[in-house]
């Protein structure tokens, strides 16, 4: 019921290989990610586990539609 | 041809953003050849580029100043409540050094309630649904207390006017209490309850006692919502609280869960997630700018924001939040408390490798920023 509120933008998990890609494209560590806890709310229906990274798609005022992501950490 | 042209559109998804996309959309008229669409899009991406931050920009100190400077304007305009009737909600100044504090505990907790399209054009049952949401406390059923000592009983005399207005009777109120007071016999005769001291001990202090601790009961509604105010919002009755309490607000079934909010941001941390209370923090502050009549770019406070959501929790920009995550030492001890920071350091033998703006203007070298970024990269032989 809580995922549908409209302060909530849309969270998916993404396959290894997409991480993999993520990293590369971003020049970027897992650690050097921003952070979500594995406890957080909007992830709880995704079956996640610590180690994974988050894809968000957020509503943006500036550019229409924007990508983020967060690597689960325990928490 | 028009399909053509938005499949066209469509096509440079990956060079230019969703807004901007959309607005040559509409800008332009369905008649126009692909080539001179083509011109638009490939000029618009030049335009889009010039316009990025470049590398090297220290946005964040642009972010400082550009919400600072505003900022001294606010203190001057001395307009820091706003309020519908007899609710107050602090903003101004306040509030935004509130928010990006982060603080705990925050002057005007409020929540917005928005309920389902079922009852939400119905006034009457907006107002029972208020008034059955406030916290109502067993202190404020009553009418006269008193007090025994020679039998060690006390008397509570109920207003029933107040009960009947708040739809409950005395016997829901007698079998609450009996499940809260032990060592004490409740007794109820018609509008009079009478506890008394089940083992006859000479002292009177547990009397004063269970009389402080009676008013606190809760008897109905829902913890922390001490106000309610129905008020219409566009088309719809709206219900606001002074008071917080959004897990239990969202249980009910005539709340909209979607848009129901708090305006506390670690309770919308802890009930939506971070990035809600990322949103969260723009909303608020963007809601004060606007209402003060500012014009803060709302970049600006995204920035602030992520900074603040960027470890799963939310920090403040305080000395306890962002600023001790910072690496080096000499930047910690110029924000607040250098001594401590300092000390503490030396205790530990941290080590400061100079990495970032602060630290480096201390000793007078080039910071890394803008030109000072890049480095020279040789081949060594």
């Amino acid at each position: 019921m809580v995922e549908t509120h409209e302060l909530i933008p849309k969270h998916t998990k993404i396959s290894d290989s997409e991480k993999e890609k993520l990293l590369e494209t971003y020049q970027v560590s897992w650690s050097g990610l921003p952070k979500i806890n594995k406890s957080d709310p909007a992830i709880a229906k995704l079956n996640v586990k610590v180690g994974d990274v988050i894809r968000i798609d957020r509503e943006s005022k500036t550019a229409g539609k924007s990508v983020y992501y967060r690597a689960v950490v325990e928490g | 041809m028009k399909a053509d042209n938005e499949k066209l559109i469509e096509s440079y998804s990956d060079k230019l953003p969703p807004s901007v996309l959309e607005e040559i959309k509409v800008g332009v008229p369905g008649t126009i050849s692909k080539e001179k669409l083509i011109q638009i899009l490939d000029r618009s991406i030049l335009v889009y580029k010039n316009a990025k931050v470049h590398a090297g920009e220290c946005v964040g100190l642009v972010s400082a100043e550009s919400i600072g400077e505003p900022g001294t304007q606010m203190t001057l305009n001395t307009f820091h409540f706003a309020g519908v009737a007899e609710m107050n909600v602090t903003t101004g100044l306040p509030r935004i050094i509130e928010v990006f504090d982060s603080r705990k505990i925050i002057s005007t907790p409020s929540m917005e309630v928005f309920l389902n399209s079922k009852i939400n054009q119905d006034v009457e049952k907006v107002r029972q649904l208020a008034s059955s949401i406030k916290e109502t406390r067993f202190g404020e059923l009553v009418s006269e207390y008193s007090l025994n000592i020679f039998e060690q009983t006390l008397g509570i005399k109920l207003n029933s006017e107040i009960i009947a207005d708040k739809g409950l009777t005395t016997k829901d109120i007698v079998k609450l209490i009996k499940a809260k007071v032990k060592n004490f016999e409740v007794e109820s005769k018609s509008d009079e309850i009478i506890f008394t001291q089940k083992s006859k001990s000479e002292d009177i202090k547990d009397l004063y006692g269970i009389k402080e601790k009676l008013k606190e009961i809760k008897i109905k509604g829902l913890k922390g919502i001490v106000q309610v105010l129905p008020v219409k919002r566009g088309e719809e009755y709206i219900i606001l609280t002074s008071g917080t309490n959004l897990k239990d607000v969202l249980a009910l079934p005539e709340v909209d869960g979607t848009r129901t909010v708090s305006n506390d941001i670690h309770e919308v941390r802890e009930v939506f997630g971070i990035e809600a209370a990322r949103q969260a923090i723009i909303n608020e502050v963007y809601k004060v700018v606007e209402s003060q009549g500012l014009n803060i770019n709302i970049r600006h406070v995204m920035l602030v924001s992520d900074l603040m959501c960027v470890g799963g929790v939310v920090k403040g920009i305080t000395r306890y939040g962002v600023v001790s995550e910072k690496a080096s030492v000499l930047a910690r001890a110029s924000f607040e408390t250098p001594l401590k920071h300092l000390i503490n350091a030396a205790l530990e033998g941290e080590i400061d490798n100079l990495t970032s703006v602060v630290e480096n203007v201390m000793i007078n070298q080039p910071v890394p920023i803008g030109t000072g970024l890049p480095g020279l990269v040789t081949k060594m032989k």
